[in-house]
């Protein structure tokens, strides 16, 4: 290879401090996999708000079911891209899923994510949808009416019985559904925490605090989506809607928000042989990330706003447009938190003096803009979807 | 009342029948797979099971290892890719540790500090461990680095996916990813030379002898005599990695 591939290590290797393998100046997981947990989490929390409508009858949320639902598998469909993409091999990706290697938290990952996507997802939607499908398949005319045909499967029985079995296999799969979503991110923790390795990730709390920051993101990711549909259908948002959503995110964040907080004082009190490299990380490499955009902009500002939202129920542009904040902070913070695990455990060297730096590239397979179009991809999936499956034009259910 | 009698036992014999087999299965799940737990076991008692020893005492720094290692193993030569490399530690006498290793090592060391406020000061090569219970080979999710029937981790170029997985699982911080091939790379303990019962590159140059490679399980062999005369000991215990890489006079400011 030519000198000049090499230059971006050498300038690394300039701003490097204190010692660190040589092995190390070049930082191995880049801006993608901070997208992927980030990707992964929304399509968990995402399912998990759906599920509170379906599973524990919160009626109110009905609104944002079907639109929780399509938000999951947009996401979802794009989850393994970000990994796909950023391996050096990516043509042997397929081995994982055909010679996967059972000591490996990584190996199991792809199962876990199928039987989300096959046995949970697609199916809880197929059966929501399929009495409307079928109804579509009659009056639709042409190509639509072969699309909505191939989509029912074949199955157009909506006789009131077959609808009866529809809402029961339905609810069935949302009761394996959640520990399934659960499990699914859980395990993305997993991935870190099990790294014995790397003191910055290796805490049984990770699974733990990546679920409920999932929540927390999944949670606001729907509510921001719901009210920008509202807007482009010209509907009026239903107060009552963004209220209960908002009494939900503000305890998963007040939990998430205690985790975090209790990771950290046990690694402070602690202070084990790592404590004064990953002080001097939180104090200086990660003090904008970790204290500023996650902590404050996507913490604690979030949790008093949705607190003051809790009893101030006076002008309702006010409150609508604090929800409307406070889902884009929380969503800041969350990316935030994937960053500071992610970029963060690799910045401190493992001999655990010194740091290299992490230069963030624009183009190329690991530069921002291929993060930001698997950012982007999920929202022109999901754009599809709604238009294909629009919730509000669903038949309504017989109770 | 015998038509129950016989249901009734058919019944016991389709439940026993049924747990044997899921026992059964089970089990030989649980052993081929080595399920979650991954500790590497000599198969073959016929063959060598090797073991490093380096003594802190004896090595001059002079980098010809990792120079040899680089030369032996068509390593990139930049300096961001090493097999073996050498590094300088130096405490002061305020308690302060300073630790480089210019290139590897390869070019030799310079002492900036001033003898006056030196307290001690050594060379500590590092290379894989060949850890017995190797993180890395727990990780990588499609099996493409494992053990050697000798105990050797070793890479399989034609299988890894480059994930990285296993570069960020080792303590050591000695596995890279190889920029023109594109997969993990990391020291085999020159496993080409050791099949033609050669040493390993950077024991062979070694002006000091300052490293050794043996068979831990011949107990007449240098290596356990070796061990069994000096007090050694390897980097990071605490994390139960079964490195097989031991330190001879390995001082506590060494990771």
């Amino acid at each position: 290879m030519e000198p000049h591939h090499y230059q971006h290590l050498y300038d690394i290797l300039t701003h490097a401090q204190g010692y660190i393998f040589p092995n190390e100046i070049d930082l191995q997981w880049g801006i993608l996999i901070v997208v992927y947990p980030f990707i992964t989490g929304l399509v968990a929390g995402a399912f998990i708000l759906a599920s509170l409508e379906r599973v524990f009858k919160v009626k109110v949320l009905k609104p944002t079911y079907q639109i929780a639902l399509l938000t999951a598998l947009s996401f979802l469909l794009v989850a393994t891209m970000p990994l796909i993409s950023h391996l050096s091999q990516p043509q042997r990706a397929y081995e994982i899923l055909i010679t996967p290697h059972s000591t490996s938290a990584m190996a199991i990952f792809g199962f876990v994510y199928l039987w989300y996507l096959m046995v949970v997802l697609l199916l809880e939607i197929w059966f929501d949808y399929r009495p409307s499908m079928v109804v579509w398949s009659n009056e639709k005319k042409g190509v639509m009416r072969l699309v909505y045909r191939i989509l029912t499967l074949g199955v157009n029985d909506v006789s009131p019985r077959a609808l009866k079995w529809d809402r029961k296999l339905g609810y069935i799969i949302t009761v394996v559904g959640i520990p399934s979503a659960f499990i699914l991110h859980g395990y993305v923790g997993f991935i870190f925490g099990s790294i014995k390795a790397n003191p910055w990730w290796s805490t049984p709390l990770m699974p733990i605090i990546f679920l409920f920051s999932a929540m927390v993101s999944g949670i606001a990711l729907v509510m921001l989506v719901y009210m920008i549909i509202s807007y482009f259908r010209k509907t009026v948002i239903d107060l009552n809607v963004l209220d209960t959503i908002g009494k939900y995110l503000f305890f998963v964040l007040i939990l998430d928000f205690t985790l975090e907080g209790l990771d950290q004082i046990q690694r402070i009190y602690e202070a084990e042989e790592s404590f004064e490299i990953i002080k001097l990380l939180v104090s200086g490499k990660l003090y904008l990330t970790l204290f500023v955009a996650q902590g404050l902009v996507g913490t604690l500002i979030p949790l008093i706003t949705l607190a003051f939202l809790q009893f101030y129920k006076h002008k309702i542009k006010v409150r609508k447009s604090m929800y409307l904040i406070v889902s884009i902070l929380v969503l800041i913070g969350v990316y935030s938190m994937r960053w500071n695990v992610v970029i963060g455990g690799q910045l401190f060297s493992k001999s655990f003096s010194g740091f290299t730096s992490f230069k963030l590239g624009l183009i190329g397979l690991d530069g921002s803009l291929m993060a930001a179009f698997w950012l982007i991809l999920p929202i022109g999936i999901l754009t599809f979807l709604l238009w294909l499956l629009p919730p509000w034009k669903m038949v309504p259910e017989e109770e | 009342m015998e038509n129950e009698k016989v249901k009734s036992s058919r019944r016991k014999f389709l439940k026993s029948a049924a747990t044997l087999a899921g026992a059964t299965i089970g089990y030989t799940w649980l052993k081929s797979s080595q399920f979650l737990l991954y500790g590497a076991e000599p198969e073959d008692k016929t063959l060598p099971w090797y073991g490093i020893v380096i003594d802190i005492e004896k090595c001059i720094g002079c980098g010809s290892c990792a120079k040899a290692c680089k030369l032996e193993n068509d390593v990139p030569k930049e300096p961001f890719f090493f097999r073996n490399w050498v590094e300088q530690y130096t405490v002061k006498n305020d308690g302060s540790v300073i630790i480089v290793s210019p290139n590897g090592g390869m070019d030799g060391f310079e002492q900036t500090v001033p003898d006056a406020e030196t307290f001690k000061s050594f060379f500590v090569p590092k290379m894989c461990n060949h850890c017995a219970k190797s993180p890395c080979i727990q990780v990588c999710p499609v099996g493409a680095t494992y053990d050697s029937p000798e105990g050797v981790v070793l890479v399989d170029e034609k299988y890894c996916i480059g994930c990285r997985y296993c570069v960020q699982a080792c303590p050591y911080g000695c596995r890279f990813i190889h920029p023109v091939k594109k997969v993990a790379n990391k020291c085999t303990l020159c496993y080409h030379r050791l099949k033609k019962n050669l040493a390993p590159a950077c024991m062979e140059v070694c002006p000091t002898g300052a490293r050794m490679y043996g068979n831990l399980r011949d107990k007449h062999s240098e290596l356990v005599k070796f061990l069994k005369e000096h007090t050694t000991q390897v980097l990071r215990p605490h994390l139960n990695t079964g490195s097989k890489l031991y330190y001879n006079a390995l001082s506590s400011e060494v990771r």
